[in-house]
């Protein structure tokens, strides 16, 4: 188990490091996450900036999710984190906030990218505010009942199971509540490919790889890619009466 | 030199990258997604094969090397075995060898198709690999036939560049390589017929 554990620990897309998966975890080695802090702002009642000391006293609770990458691969990860709904009602969103912003840290002192990683840093992300306030969206603070790995986004990133793992936002230093919808950093990059939304959907191809079916790691053949991955009883109804294959 | 000897050294330090590939597959070193290495690995290693290969005529052009050419059959069959390598990965473990699932991806995503378009052009080249099929076809249209490897490798490298999400760094490498080993020919092409000119 620990040996299966160290290899789903150093299999990350986290650009800001490498665009090699197996070279993330070398290269985030030295990556300082302390000091930490992550400013939550925009249209909210109280912005707050929170050292990373405050957000680890909102009870820590853990949380076994699939993880699934529009790559095509997924893994079951014990995330350890709170809701990310704790975190916005302690700033109170405005009733004219629509919707939620991320954006990862991008110190390139730090962060030694490939020679040309194809995509704009910082990288940034966002959410419906009903998806942002959904129960199962979590913001991790580790996994596997450890504090987070800096190759997984550490100290604390954004999980929203129901989504491609690119939506799941990494070392988060800014939280941003605006009233439209904001730019992404994949949909950016490749707008056809990656929608805002991003929702797991095996009836919606990829231009170059299927979404019918996932390389679950540890297994040697394709698992069926579930609706939502899997969470469709959960979240199906955020998105009634939308057009899925047009909102992808 | 002595060919015969040369040409065991060739076979087996040929399937070095295979023997490595196996011995960390056994041992459980491919990673967190084994079968995704194996394909890439695969796929990489048949591109190399065919760079190879077309590098056998610039090297004997440019430095007299002109026994390498008694190597080069044998080195396209390697690109040829490490796609089928390749081939047989991808349709086993992502396609559970469904002839239909297979077909379906064809024609759905482009870079399946160019590469499984690549791979049928090499499946003529490999069965006239041997002494007596040039025979058969004559030397001249042998080599006619065999001047599908540029289209081969320039769909390999289409498929390649076509998978990588956003960082095109090694595409490119190959692209760039290619060009000139491609290149290299359009250029020898034109100054051949200036040079006769020249001696005239």
């Amino acid at each position: 188990m620990h040996r299966v554990g160290n290899k789903f620990t150093n299999y990350n897309n986290f650009y800001e490091f490498s665009t090699n998966k197996t070279s993330v975890a070398r290269k985030a080695e030295n990556f300082v996450t302390r000091p930490w802090t992550v400013e939550v702002g925009g249209l909210v009642q109280t912005p707050r900036t929170f050292g990373i000391e405050d957000l680890l006293k909102f009870p820590q609770e853990e949380r076994v999710y699939r993880f699934r990458c529009v790559e095509g691969w997924s893994m079951v990860i014990p995330w350890v984190g709170f809701p990310l709904k704790t975190l916005l009602e302690n700033v109170e969103p405005l009733s004219s906030a629509k919707f939620v912003t991320f954006e990862t840290l991008y110190d390139p002192k730090q962060m030694q990218s490939s020679f040309y990683a194809g995509i704009d840093f910082p990288y940034v992300e966002g959410l419906r505010l009903d998806e942002g306030l959904h129960p199962l969206t979590i913001l991790a603070t580790g996994l596997y009942g450890k504090q987070m790995p800096n190759q997984n986004g550490a100290p604390i990133r954004l999980v929203v199971p129901w989504k491609y793992g690119f939506k799941s936002i990494k070392s988060i230093v800014k939280i941003t509540l605006t009233e439209n919808e904001p730019p992404t950093t994949w949909n950016i990059a490749a707008p056809n490919e990656y929608g805002f939304y991003s929702n797991v959907n095996p009836n919606v191809a990829h231009p170059r790889w299927s979404q019918k079916t996932e390389q679950r790691i540890g297994e040697y053949t394709r698992r069926e890619t579930l609706m939502f991955n899997g969470y469709a009883d959960e979240v199906a109804k955020l998105y009634e009466g939308m057009d899925l294959k047009k909102d992808f | 030199m002595d060919v015969k000897f040369n040409k065991v050294l060739i076979f087996i330090n040929s399937l070095v990258p295979l023997a490595l590939l196996l011995w960390d597959a056994i041992f459980g070193n491919l990673g967190a997604n084994p079968i995704e290495f194996f394909l890439r690995t695969t796929g990489v290693l048949t591109l190399v094969f065919l760079f190879i290969t077309l590098s056998v005529t610039p090297l004997r052009k440019y430095f007299g090397w002109n026994n390498l050419i008694k190597f080069r059959r044998m080195l396209g069959l390697y690109a040829f075995f490490y796609g089928c390598l390749h081939l047989i990965t991808y349709s086993f473990f992502d396609k559970s060898l469904s002839v239909s699932a297979i077909a379906s991806d064809v024609w759905e995503r482009p870079f399946i198709a160019v590469g499984m378009f690549s791979f049928f052009l090499l499946i003529p080249l490999a069965v006239t690999s041997t002494n007596q099929m040039i025979k058969r076809l004559g030397g001249k249209n042998w080599q006619r036939l065999h001047r599908l490897i540029y289209i081969i490798a320039i769909g390999g490298v289409v498929h390649f560049w076509m998978i990588v999400k956003s960082d095109i760094t090694y595409p490119f490498l190959f692209a760039l390589v290619l060009a000139g080993l491609l290149g290299y020919r359009v250029y020898a092409a034109i100054e051949k017929p200036k040079k006769k000119l020249a001696t005239n």
